[in-house]
C-alpha cells in the first residue's frame, strides 16, 4: 500500500481522524478499490463512524493487489501522528502511507518544509471488516445545512449533556436535551426551535422524534465546521438509526447514530397522529401570548419529554438485540437474527427492566469480501460482540 | 405569583450574565428574591464559623425594559425562589446575541424560571430557545432568613485595590498558607499578611482612599471619630474563602470595600459595587 496525501488534505484526513476520535478507541483502516476507507466504532456499538477518501483525494493511491487488507489499531497512536492542527497546515508538505505487511505496521512519513521527515510506525492487527449496513437514502425524514446551523444549534446545550432529542413536523424541527422521568424535576430543559428554511434541505414524510447521544453529533460537527461541507441528516422511526453524513467530490463521510427505542410510546404515537396535530405555534415571539406559545410546542408534536409520555420504561431487551420491526419501517439494518414481532416487544416493555436508556445497537452486516475469499475464510460471526471478542478467524 | 421580564439592551443582558455568573462561582444554591423595584440574589450562610454569606442587590429598571410581577399576595408582594445559579448563568451565557430575551416565572413539570430568547436568524422566522430552569418557591414563613443584613460596626473601611492585582497577590500567598491577615487603616493603606514557620511575606497597598461613611444614611455604624488613622484593623480570613470571593468577580466593580470591625468574631464585609 502506497498512499499519498498532499497539502491542504493533510488537515483534511487529521479533522477526520480527530473526528472518529470522538466515537469509538480504535480506527479500522481498510484500503478498497473505491478509495481509503477508516471507520470506528462505540464500545457499546451504537455509534459508527466512516470515512472514505477517494483516489482522488490522493496524489498517489496504491493498495496492496490480490488480497483485501485491513486492520485496526488505537486510534490515540494515529492521533499523535496529526497531533497539532495548527502546525500541520503550516509545515506538512505532504503524507505518505506504506504498508509493511510482514512487520504489521503501517508507516506515516510527514514530509515537512525545509527537509524535514517525520516517520511514526504503528502498530496494527488484523481485524474483520467493520461496516454498518444502513440505506440513508430509503429514510423518510432528510435534512441539509451549512454546519454552522447545527453548531449553533449544540452550544446552547451543556458539554455534559447525554442526549438530545430532535422532533420534527412539517416546518419545523425542535432540538431539546432528553432527561429520564425520574431525574425530570431537577434538571434544567432546554429546547431550541429551528424552522424549515433555516435549512438548505427540509423534508419530512413522518413527523416524529428521534433520541441519540448529543457527542457523536458533536464528533461530526468537529469535521464538518472545519471543512464548511453541507451536513445531511437522516432519519425515519425512533430505534431506526440516525444517518449524518458529509459528502464532496473526493470524500464522504457517514457518522451512524443508534436512537432510543420506545415502542409503547411508538405505537400510541401512531394513534396520535393520526388526528390532526394542533395549528403551528404563534411564531410572534414579542407577542404576550408566551405561556400559550410554550405550551403548544409542549403538546403539537409526537414524544417528547415533555409530552405526557406513558410511564412505561423503553423496551427492555439485552443491549444488543434486535430492533424492532415497526410495520412501516422502512429501512432495517440488516441482522442476522430473527426480528420479533412487535408485539412480542410490548409484553417485554412491560417487564421491569433496568431503568437505563436502551438503545438499540447498530447490526453489522457480516459483509463479506468482494473477492472470491469466501472459501478460505470462514464467514466471521457478527453477532455484535464487545470488542475483545474478536477472535480473528483470518 | 407571576413574574415575567424582558431584557433587550445587549448591554444590560451581558451585565446581568455577568453578575448571575458571579454569582454562580459563590454558591451552588441561592435564593432569588423578587420585588417590584429589585432582584436579590441571597445566600445566608452560616457566618459564625467562618462561613461565607452573600447578598447581591439588582435594581430591576437597570436591566430589564419590562419588569411585572405579582407577589405571594398584596401585602407581601414578594417572590421568594430557591435557584441553582449555573443553571441560569449557563442559559444566559449561550443567548448574548439574543434579539430580547424574556424569563418568566412558569409551571412545567415544576415551577420553573424559564429563560426563552429570540436568536437572529437569516430566514423571516426566528429562532426561539427556551431553557427551563427548575427552582424551589420558598413559603413565607422562612423569609425571615433572607432579608438585608444589617452593616457590621466597623472600625475601618477601605477601598479596594484592583481585585484582579488582588487576586494575583491572594493566588500565590494559598499555596504558602491557609490563613491570610488583611489590615487596613483610615489612611488609605492596607496590608495582606501570611505568616509561617518558615516565611512571612507582606504586600503593601498605598493610597487606596477610604469611603465617607458620614453621608451614607443607610448604614448604621460608622467609624469611630477618635481613631488614629495610621492604626491598622486586623482581620484574619481563610484564604480560600477570599480566593472563591475574588475569583467570582467578573463585573468589574467601580468600588469594592472591605470593611473591618474589631473582633475577630464579627464578620467583616466586603462589597463590590
Amino acid at each position: 500500500m502506497d498512499c499519498v496525501v498532499t497539502g491542504g488534505n493533510v488537515k483534511v484526513l487529521a479533522k477526520a481522524i480527530h473526528s472518529l476520535s470522538r466515537i469509538g478507541d480504535e480506527l479500522y483502516v481498510e484500503p478498497q478499490d473505491d478509495g481509503l476507507a477508516l471507520r470506528s466504532v462505540n464500545s457499546s456499538r451504537s455509534a459508527y463512524a466512516c470515512f472514505l477518501f477517494a483516489p482522488l483525494f490522493f496524489s498517489r493511491y496504491t493498495i496492496p493487489s490480490g488480497h483485501a487488507f485491513r486492520c485496526k489499531m488505537a486510534i490515540k497512536s494515529v492521533q499523535a501522528v496529526f497531533r497539532s492542527l495548527a502546525s500541520l497546515e503550516k509545515t506538512v508538505e505532504k503524507c505518505h502511507i506504506g504498508l509493511d505487511e510482514k512487520k504489521n505496521r503501517l508507516t506515516f512519513t510527514l514530509h515537512c518544509k525545509h527537509g524535514l521527515l517525520k516517520t511514526h510506525n504503528l502498530s496494527f492487527q488484523d481485524s474483520e471488516s467493520l461496516q454498518a449496513v444502513f440505506d440513508k437514502d430509503s429514510y423518510g425524514n432528510v435534512f441539509r445545512s451549512h454546519p454552522r446551523l447545527l453548531v449553533d444549534t449544540v452550544v446552547h446545550f451543556p458539554p455534559s449533556l447525554e442526549e438530545v432529542t430532535v422532533s420534527v413536523s412539517d416546518e419545523r424541527m425542535w432540538v431539546r436535551n432528553h432527561v429520564e422521568e425520574e431525574d425530570r424535576s431537577k434538571s434544567m430543559l432546554t429546547e431550541l426551535c429551528l424552522a424549515s428554511d433555516e435549512f438548505d434541505h427540509f423534508a419530512v414524510t413522518t413527523q416524529n422524534s428521534v433520541t441519540f447521544c448529543l457527542k457523536e453529533l458533536r464528533g461530526m460537527l468537529v469535521f464538518a465546521e472545519s471543512t464548511g461541507l453541507p451536513v445531511s441528516m437522516y432519519f425515519d422511526e425512533p430505534g431506526s438509526p440516525l444517518v449524518l453524513s458529509v459528502t464532496d467530490s473526493v470524500l464522504e463521510g457517514n457518522f451512524v447514530l443508534a436512537t432510543l427505542s420506545d415502542d409503547s410510546n411508538h405505537r400510541k404515537n401512531n394513534s396520535r397522529r393520526e388526528q390532526t396535530p394542533p395549528p403551528p405555534p404563534n411564531d410572534d415571539f414579542m407577542d404576550d401570548d408566551m405561556d400559550s406559545y410554550l405550551i403548544a410546542m409542549d403538546t403539537s408534536i409526537a414524544p417528547g419529554p415533555s409530552a405526557t409520555r406513558p410511564p412505561t420504561p423503553p423496551l427492555a431487551v439485552s443491549t444488543y438485540s434486535k430492533q424492532p420491526a415497526a410495520a412501516n419501517h422502512r429501512s432495517r439494518l440488516i441482522a442476522e437474527e430473527q426480528e420479533e414481532e412487535e408485539e412480542e416487544e410490548a409484553e417485554l416493555a412491560d417487564s421491569a427492566g433496568p431503568p437505563n436508556k436502551k438503545f438499540c445497537s447498530l447490526f453489522f452486516g457480516s459483509v463479506l469480501p468482494p473477492s472470491s475469499q469466501t472459501s478460505t475464510q470462514p464467514v466471521t460471526n457478527q453477532e455484535v460482540l464487545a470488542s475483545d471478542s474478536e477472535d480473528d478467524e483470518q | 405569583m407571576k413574574f415575567r421580564g424582558k431584557i433587550i439592551d445587549v448591554a444590560c443582558l451581558n451585565h446581568f450574565t455577568r453578575v448571575v455568573t458571579t454569582i454562580s462561582k459563590l454558591t451552588k444554591i441561592c435564593v432569588l428574591r423578587l420585588t417590584p423595584d429589585n432582584l436579590f440574589f441571597v445566600l445566608s450562610g452560616k457566618v459564625a464559623n467562618g462561613g461565607v454569606s452573600m447578598w447581591c442587590e439588582l435594581s430591576q429598571a437597570n436591566f430589564f425594559d419590562e419588569y411585572q410581577m405579582e407577589g405571594v399576595s398584596s401585602e407581601d408582594n414578594e417572590i421568594c425562589l430557591e435557584v441553582t445559579p449555573e443553571n441560569l448563568s449557563r442559559a444566559l451565557k449561550t443567548v448574548q446575541n439574543a434579539k430580547a430575551v424574556k424569563l418568566k416565572l412558569t409551571k412545567k413539570h415544576c415551577p420553573c424560571l424559564t429563560i426563552a430568547a429570540e436568536l437572529p436568524t437569516l430566514s423571516s422566522i426566528s429562532r426561539v430557545v427556551t431553557h427551563d430552569v427548575p427552582v424551589d418557591v420558598i413559603p413565607r414563613r422562612l423569609w425571615h432568613e433572607f432579608k438585608e443584613p444589617s452593616m457590621p460596626d466597623f472600625d475601618v473601611s477601605i477601598y479596594l485595590p484592583p481585585l484582579k492585582t488582588m487576586k494575583n497577590v491572594v493566588d500565590r500567598m494559598k499555596n504558602l498558607s491557609n490563613f491570610l491577615v488583611m489590615e487596613a487603616n483610615l489612611n488609605g493603606e492596607m496590608n495582606l499578611k501570611i505568616e509561617t514557620d518558615l516565611v512571612s511575606v507582606t504586600t503593601h497597598f498605598k493610597d487606596l482612599g477610604n469611603p465617607p461613611w458620614g453621608d451614607d444614611a443607610s448604614q448604621d455604624g460608622g467609624p469611630s471619630q477618635s481613631r488614629d488613622p495610621e492604626d491598622m484593623a486586623q482581620a484574619r480570613v481563610d484564604i480560600r474563602k477570599l480566593q472563591q470571593f475574588l475569583m467570582g468577580q467578573q463585573v468589574n466593580p467601580s468600588k469594592a470595600m472591605c470593611s473591618k470591625s474589631p473582633t475577630a468574631a464579627r464578620p467583616g464585609a466586603l462589597q463590590a459595587k
